[in-house]
């Protein structure tokens, strides 16, 4: 689309941000008939990529989504963790009801995301930023943006903010603040070739080697993975970045011995509860903007998809009713919640507790569960398993079970 | 003195812009901006996971 400085666009809606979430709720409000409008700063969809690429495959019937195999890099069967002093245990997909999932193609995943929305008829502009909310009477009136060197505004009857862990958009809107530096997740990542993993299992390295956090090796074919860890930022004191803990976790192990790195990927997760407020007048956020990372995991992929698709209904019925005001928009947050934050506070309460065990409690716990042979692995049969073997580990977990 | 980035190690990730607690720093696509509002906390220095940060505290 070609604008030129001082344009106004009209539109129902503004999406900033393109990446899944942002595609996946311009997909569902074009469907039901808005006039949609994707921003996106970077000049590609999806690229560079700033992810793990794990994802379950658990949601496909939700999303809609009929091919997986054309984002799928590797498919996995199973999950391996490894305590500090190396005992472990294998999680199947039978015990993990399926959630182990593949390890994907970001780039291609986002750019599917984006064609599914394009389908809908959704519109896109690249290589354009949005600079500020346009407010008229307190109601949110769309966004002043820039691109290729063009000021120009976008007025809408919604903004969505799906801006990502570095969200504006929520700031801007007076939604949230700052995250506590311990509900933060830094991260560092190399793509490694030649190197020696089961590429049938995701594999996670638990305890002190990424302090807060854990070091993951996600298999993208024989031979080559993404090696990436994440750390709680109030662990770190400024000796020591991500990528140096990592370089250290790599030339520790025999696995990566001829490994080569052929790419580098830095980025943040927020572990913290889901935000307090996701809807203002005229605007609502999405995934990593409304914080609905899995704080146990740091993945975001699928919880940001699922609250995509209810923002996107929810929008087409405020199309309907003529309504974007922030009691209208409460059937966004009502929908939402009731989907996803019973899970997400639990989870995060179990991130607090697993943030407090040192390497001596990994390497217990991993032990027990492994000789538990458990069936299911839920965190509830989880803290029951460890409880039988070392009660007083347990104490703390008590009221979670 | 607000940190200063080294746009030589910068991979313009944002994981500075989202730890700010005061929202002084902005990415564009090949750049990051401090802005005078920096409280000069020295948390996007930690957060930073290539180091590209120096100062701020
Ligand atoms: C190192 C790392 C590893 C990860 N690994 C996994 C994993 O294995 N599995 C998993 O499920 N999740 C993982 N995550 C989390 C996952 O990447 C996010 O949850 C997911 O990308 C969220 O999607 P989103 O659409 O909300 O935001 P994003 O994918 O971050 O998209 C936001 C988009 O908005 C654009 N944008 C930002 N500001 C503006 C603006 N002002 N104007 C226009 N555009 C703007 C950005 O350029 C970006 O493209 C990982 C994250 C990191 C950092
Ligand atoms: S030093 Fe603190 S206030 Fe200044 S830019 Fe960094 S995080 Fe923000
Ligand atoms: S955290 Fe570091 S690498 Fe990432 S954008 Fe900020 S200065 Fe650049």
């Amino acid at each position: 689309m070609l604008v030129s400085e001082g344009d106004v666009l009209e539109y129902d809606v503004v999406v900033v941000g393109g990446g899944p979430t942002g595609s996946t709720t311009a997909r569902f409000a074009a469907r039901q008939g808005a006039d949609v409008l994707v921003l996106e700063k970077r000049q590609e969809i999806g690229s560079p990529v700033r992810c793990g690429e794990g994802v379950s495959l658990t949601w496909l019937d939700e999303l809609e989504i009929d091919d997986y195999k054309k984002w799928t890099s590797q498919k996995v069967v199973g999950a391996r963790l490894y305590s500090p002093a190396g005992n472990t245990l294998e999680i199947t997909e039978k015990m993990a009801g399926d959630e182990v999932g593949v390890v994907c193609e970001r780039d291609i995943f986002d750019k599917e995301m984006a064609n599914l929305a394009a389908r809908e008829g959704a519109d896109f502009m690249v290589k354009t930023s949005a600079l500020g909310l346009i407010k008229d009477d307190g109601m949110i009136k769309g966004v002043k943006a820039r691109s290729m060197g063009k000021n120009f505004e976008i007025h809408s009857d919604i903004v969505v903010g799906a801006d990502g862990f570095e969200s504006q958009v929520g700031r801007w809107a007076g939604l949230y603040g700052a995250i506590s530096p311990n509900d933060i997740m830094t991260c560092f990542q190399y793509r490694m070739a030649d190197i020696e993993f089961d590429s049938r299992y995701t594999h996670f390295f638990l305890g002190s080697t990424a302090p807060g956090g854990y070091v993951w090796v996600f298999p993208k074919g024989e031979g080559i993975a993404n090696v990436g860890l994440g750390i709680q930022v109030s662990r770190l004191d400024g000796s020591k970045t991500p990528k140096d803990y990592l370089d250290e976790f790599i030339s520790s192990r025999k696995e990566f011995e001829d490994g080569e790195a052929i790419d580098m990927v830095a980025g943040a997760v927020s572990v913290a509860p889901p935000a307090e407020k996701t809807t203002t007048d005229g605007l609502i956020l999405v995934g990593d903007a409304a914080r609905v990372v899995d704080p146990m995991t740091g993945g975001g992929i699928v919880n940001g998809l699922k609250q995509a698709k209810i923002a996107g209904e929810v929008i087409g019925e405020c199309i309907e009713e003529g309504r974007f005001d922030d009691e209208f928009l409460q059937l966004y947050e009502k929908r939402w919640r009731d989907r996803l934050e019973n899970k997400l506070w639990r989870n995060y309460m179990a991130k607090e507790k697993a943030m407090t065990l040192d390497d001596k409690t990994f390497d217990k716990v991993i032990d027990a569960l492994s000789d538990l042979g458990l069936e299911k692995m839920s965190v509830g049969a989880i803290l029951e398993g460890v409880y039988e073997r070392y009660p007083e580990l347990i104490k703390e977990f008590e009221d979670m079970l | 003195m607000k940190p200063e980035v080294d746009n030589d190690i910068c991979m313009h990730c944002g994981a500075c812009v989202g730890t700010c607690p005061v929202n002084a720093i902005f990415l564009k696509e090949v750049s990051v901006e401090i802005s005078d509002d920096c409280a000069e906390c020295g948390l996007c220095v930690k957060a930073c996971p290539v180091a590209a940060l120096k100062g701020g505290i």
